[in-house]
């Protein structure tokens, strides 16, 4: 165990950062465009990563705020706080006809996860477990949850 | 093989505990006798670490396969490297012994 206490040593001594908001999969664009609108479009809001995987657990997936800041690794005031200027963002872009783009923000990727679509419970499935079948329900539909970044 | 549910309290009408490093209980359920015991975490009050600390004590119970809602990025990180299987509950009204029926 002397090498755990060592790691963990470090870990506590290393100068406090800001936490990074765990995301599963980064937006699939890279901008959204006003089209058949009048006048010219009037300029760009950047929807960072984290405000987006935001409205997707909230409004998408339709998780209580609590689930959804579990998930992110955040506190719920954070969640709170990154979700409000997620929305304000598409608010202003909509009405105002902004592009939105997206950017990558303060935040790092939950790798290695798969799905079962069965039971939507998620698991890793380590190099020494043969069988590929979710260890809750035993099915063999599952898929891994790609984060391609 | 021996499993680990996070948990609220100490008995099995307990619900399951969202948060890995603070839980509250560590459930173990060894299938080979059909055994439960729960474990108090020592370490869900650590100012920093305490998934790190979490993963350590799991590694010397020698589990093979832990079932919580959440696992922060050191915790998964160690786990990984020792081959331990980790499952993230979705549905958070289970109770430890609906989890340990479906996985008997
Ligand atoms: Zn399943």
């Amino acid at each position: 165990m002397r090498v755990f206490s060592l790691s963990l040593q470090k870990i506590i001594s290393m100068p406090r950062r800001r936490q990074p908001r765990k995301i599963v999969a980064p937006p699939k664009f890279r901008e959204y465009r006003p089209y058949g609108h009048q006048g010219e479009s009037t300029g760009t809001v950047e929807l960072l990563y984290e405000e987006y995987e935001s409205i997707k657990l909230a409004d998408y997936d339709g998780l209580s705020h609590h689930q959804a800041c579990v998930l992110m690794g955040i506190s719920r005031p954070t969640f709170a706080r990154i979700y409000e200027s997620a929305r304000r963002k598409i608010a202003q872009a909509l009405v105002e006809t902004k592009k939105i783009k997206s950017v990558f923000g303060n935040v790092y990727f939950d790798r290695n996860w798969y799905k079962c679509t069965k039971c939507h419970n998620l698991f890793t499935l380590p190099d020494s477990i043969h069988e590929r079948l979710c260890p809750m329900c035993k099915s063999n539909k599952i898929e891994f949850i790609n984060s391609n970044q | 093989m021996k499993t680990i549910i996070t948990a609220a309290e100490p008995n099995l009408k307990s619900l399951m505990d969202l948060r890995f490093g603070r839980c509250q209980y560590f459930c173990l359920f060894d299938d080979a006798n059909g055994g439960v015991s729960f474990i108090k975490n020592e370490g869900q009050d650590a100012q920093g670490g305490a998934g790190t600390k979490a993963a350590e004590k799991m590694i010397s119970l020698g589990v093979k396969r832990i079932i919580s809602g959440d696992f922060g990025p050191k915790a998964k990180e160690l786990l990984d490297k020792f081959q331990i299987q980790l499952i993230k509950i979705t549905d958070n009204n289970k109770s430890i012994n609906e989890i340990i029926s479906s996985i008997k």
